[in-house]
């Protein structure tokens, strides 16, 4: 017996599946199910989290409902790994919000857009607001510089230390021994295995989304988000670099590196969220978690909106609008920070989180 | 869609999509009609996982050469020599091109395997199974232009003087009670589904079978063929039957019914007696024997019995073992008598002789002075929790089916070859298979000749 229904549900299925072990060639839930005969709760967290949900093993299984085994293992692991998400969050207290996830999304980002937008107004004289601002230190007109920097790193820091608080309890959970550490070389096999979604493939055909023909459809969206929301980062990260070394303030002009960083990363975090949301819309219903759509489809918009915001930006930041922009987009930014331990955001963590577990293990059965 | 095909092919499972792939590349227009809705297309195929072919050295999938004579002399010992030599050489020098031509169809295989089967060398296992494969095929049938009916079972042929001239429908397909083609291919499975006959063979007791696969395999394209002129090949109770068990489902329940465990332990009958040398052979042969052995018990039921020591050492089981502390518990839970059980074990245990236990090899742990005798790997029995496995009569396939020549063209009662009619896989497989089974032949009998039945019935109506 576990701790939930659903795992009771996983357990059932990793029983057949052990049996059948057809699947064993698609992904690393299969291979890391078989060195295991008995499943803990964290074990099959850890399996849960390893399932990218390419639908492989659905379309490919002879038990798949109607028959009466009724094995739908990509289903049952994604409604166990959104109950992870929410059974390691930290603090505790907060796991509530993975449950109306869309909800508080959307309540946070409008509430903290429109704390910008009247900070803005606060700060400055309508004029400000309303003005056209070019030139170096530009956007500081509407918002100093150390005001910015102090809030966004201080949400900033607030979502590594509950990241990095669940994914310890999540690590303590699924490991043996129990605190054990990741090796480098683990580390790196994960990073490259998460890079590259080496398991949103459906064994190499790719993912199967409406119907049985498999398309790498979900994968190059996903990879633009991805890759997207990495470009951003670093756009903002190079910025902020400038900004103390240099001494040189945003804007920067259209060439250089903050701004080529950024606005391919916009790019990406535009086109890739569309694309995974019309991915989402169209998969059969039999693989989609219903209960989590809306904290999927939340995460998926939190991102658009971040992205799109700040292309406007890019392009209209010599007009007028140029300031409810910013405050715009500050507050998405803003609001995603803050809401990230408590969403969709935390799938990509602990997925590497039980890669790494995967690839230490693979290194522990070879070398044994 | 025009109303007339070229070729027309029943069933919907492997040897029926080779067949009609390969038609519809030899430039046929062709129909699958397939009896079984959408989701158990496919038949028995849907629970395969791999397929025995020759090849000359080591692949990527497959660990060692295995040359054509080699399966040919594995064919050879697992029939006893029933089999037609002119067709099984064909076939298998064929299997060697098999390997290619089905992953140009789109089926993958999976690079090598790290689970419990020894055949790495000799099959090749496909990436995420039968099911995985047929679907591949079906892709690219459809992409071909093949048509594809499902929930269209077909309950009447109009034959002809060995001619084919049309099937009859059980519902309408696009208004239409009758499908006329030029050529028929017939790849409609065994009858190992249908209770009725079997009981013809086996009596009551086939009431007590279990039918590992597809529910849709009911013999009656067979049983027209035979019925309408065709000759017959094989004898019908041999089969592929294994012990599978006793709670699975009648139907349908696939792989995960099996057990591997015979080895470790021993088999009682309802009576709590043993009835044969659990110790025979290696796998696959000790496997394939043990369906036939339980259909021959009282009421088709036995127990494999084993102790706590050795619930590690065969794969993981879909159901549970029966467990009691003592003997007698049970066989309390197994409703047999506890007196009977406990002497049963307690004579195995006393016969049993020291050895060093190797059960990858036929080891030197025997018993002595107990009948029947276990061979190898006995050891006692003795470490609670007793633990134990029901299990019933398994039936994978069966082998009476319709006599074909070298083209996969099916030969009437008077030796004549049809003008039209062609067959493939479970359909035929007596033709190669007079008894026994090496493991992934029933693919390679369906890929096979459904390959050549495609290609020859192109030929036919293009002709
Ligand atoms: C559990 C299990 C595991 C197996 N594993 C392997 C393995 O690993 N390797 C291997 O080589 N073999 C294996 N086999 C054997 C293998 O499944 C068969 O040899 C093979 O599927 C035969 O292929 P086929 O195309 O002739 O028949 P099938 O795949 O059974 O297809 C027959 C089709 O005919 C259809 N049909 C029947 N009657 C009608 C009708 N009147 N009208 C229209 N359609 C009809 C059925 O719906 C079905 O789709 C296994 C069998 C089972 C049950
Ligand atoms: S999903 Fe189905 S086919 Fe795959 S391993 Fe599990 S039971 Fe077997
Ligand atoms: S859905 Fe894909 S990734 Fe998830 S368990 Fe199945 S095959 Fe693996």
């Amino acid at each position: 017996m576990h701790g939930t229904r659903i795992l009771d549900e996983a357990d059932r299925l990793m029983t057949v599946c052990n049996s059948c072990r057809y699947c064993e060639g698609l992904c690393a839930v299969f291979p890391a199910m078989e060195m295991r005969r008995a499943f803990s709760d964290g074990d099959l967290n850890y399996l849960a989290n390893l399932c990218h949900s390419c639908g492989a093993c659905y379309v490919d299984c002879q038990f798949s409902p109607p028959h009466e085994f009724n094995v739908n293992v990509p289903q049952t692991l994604a409604v166990a790994r959104a109950e992870s998400y929410a059974a390691y969050a930290w603090p505790q207290s907060l796991s509530g919000a993975f449950a109306r996830n869309g909800l508080v999304i959307s309540i946070v980002a409008a509430l903290s857009m429109a704390a910008f937008i009247l900070g803005f107004v606060a700060l400055n004289d309508r004029a400000v607001l309303f003005g056209v601002h070019t030139g170096p230190g530009a956007f500081y007109k509407l918002m100093p510089h150390n005001v910015m920097a102090a809030l966004f790193s201080a949400a900033f820091l607030y979502a590594i230390l509950a990241l990095v608080m669940s994914v310890r309890a999540f690590w303590r959970d699924i490991g043996t021994p129990i605190g054990g550490r990741a090796d480098g070389g683990s580390i790196f096999q994960a990073i490259r295995d998460a890079g590259e979604l080496r398991y949103l493939h459906g064994g190499g055909v790719g993912c199967y989304n409406e119907d049985e023909k498999p398309t790498d459809r979900r994968k190059l969206y996903h990879h633009l988000t991805f890759y997207g929301f990495l470009l951003c980062f670093a756009a903002t990260s190079v910025a902020t670099l400038y900004h103390y070394l240099f001494a040189r303030e945003a804007p920067y002009p259209w060439w250089d590196l903050p701004v080529v960083l950024g606005t391919l990363g916009g790019i990406g975090l535009v086109v890739g969220p569309i694309g995974l949301f019309i991915a989402k819309s169209r998969r059969a219903a039999e693989l989609l978690d219903a209960q989590r759509y809306g904290m999927d489809v939340g995460f998926i918009a939190m991102l658009f909106l971040t992205g799109l915001t700040g292309m406007l930006l890019l392009l209209l930041r010599e007009t007028a609008v140029m300031g409810p922009l910013l405050a715009l987009h500050l507050g998405a930014v803003f609001a995603l920070f803050i809401t990230m331990p408590y969403g969709k955001f935390v799938h990509g963590i602990y997925r590497f989180t039980a890669l790494v577990r995967y690839a230490q293990e693979r290194r522990g059965e070879a070398g044994s | 869609m025009s109303s007339k095909y070229d070729v027309l092919v029943i069933g919907g499972g492997n040897a029926a999509l080779c067949a009609a792939i390969s038609a519809r590349r030899g430039g046929a227009s062709v129909l699958v009609l397939e009896g079984a809705p959408k989701f158990y297309r496919g038949g028995n195929t849907r629970h395969t996982r791999n397929m025995r072919c020759a090849h000359d050295a080591a692949t990527e999938i497959l660990t060692g050469p295995y040359t054509e004579e080699e399966f040919w002399e594995d064919l050879l010992r697992v029939t006893g020599g029933k089999t037609d030599e002119v067709l099984a050489r064909h076939m298998i020098r064929e299997s060697k091109d098999i390997l290619n031509w089905i992953v140009e169809q789109g089926v993958r295989w999976q690079p090598s395997l790290g689970g419990t089967l020894s055949l790495g060398r000799t099959n090749s296992f496909f990436l995420g199974g039968g099911r995985a494969m047929l679907n591949a095929l079906y892709l690219t049938a459809e992409r071909l232009g093949v048509d594809v009916e499902y929930d269209a079972e077909v309950t009447d042929l109009v034959i002809e003087d060995g001619m084919f001239l049309a099937a009859r429908l059980k519902r309408p397909i696009r208004g239409e009670t009758e499908i006329r083609a030029t050529s028929l291919v017939a790849a409609a499975g065994g009858f190992e589904a249908n209770i009725e006959w079997l009981k013809q063979y086996w009596g009551e007791a086939a009431d007590n079978f279990l039918i590992r696969g597809t529910p849709y395999n009911r013999g009656s394209i067979l049983k027209m063929l035979l019925d309408k002129g065709v000759q017959e090949v094989g004898d019908p109770t041999q089969c592929h039957a294994v012990a599978i068990d006793a709670r699975a489902p009648k139907f349908d329940g696939g792989i995960i019914t099996r057990h591997d465990s015979v080895v470790f332990g021993i088999v009682v009958n309802k009576h709590s007696q043993r009835f044969y040398d659990e110790g025979e052979d290696l796998w696959p042969k000790r496997y394939a024997i043990w369906g036939r052995l339980v259909a021959a018990q009282p009421d088709q039921i036995a127990y494999i019995i084993f102790d706590s020591t050795v619930v590690t050492s065969f794969m993981p089981t879909l159901f549970p073992p029966i467990a009691g502390q003592t003997v007698a518990e049970l066989a309390g839970k197994l409703e047999l008598d506890p007196a009977a059980l406990e002497k049963t074990i307690t004579e195995f245990n006393a016969a049993v002789r020291p050895g060093t236990f190797d059960h990858t090899i036929l080891d030197d742990c025997r018993t002595e002075g107990v009948t029947p005798q276990k061979t190898h790997w006995a050891r006692r029995i003795e470490t609670p929790p007793y633990l134990a496995y029901p299990v019933r009569p398994g039936i994978t396939f069966t082998y009476l089916g319709t006599r074909v020549n070298k083209e996969s063209r099916m030969l009437m009662a008077d030796g004549r070859p049809s003008a039209n009619m062609f067959a493939a896989g479970e359909i035929m497989a007596g033709n190669v298979l007079g008894k026994g089974y090496a493991a992934g032949m029933g693919m390679t009998i369906g890929s096979v000749f459904g390959r050549i039945a495609g290609r020859e019935a192109a030929k036919h109506a293009r002709n």
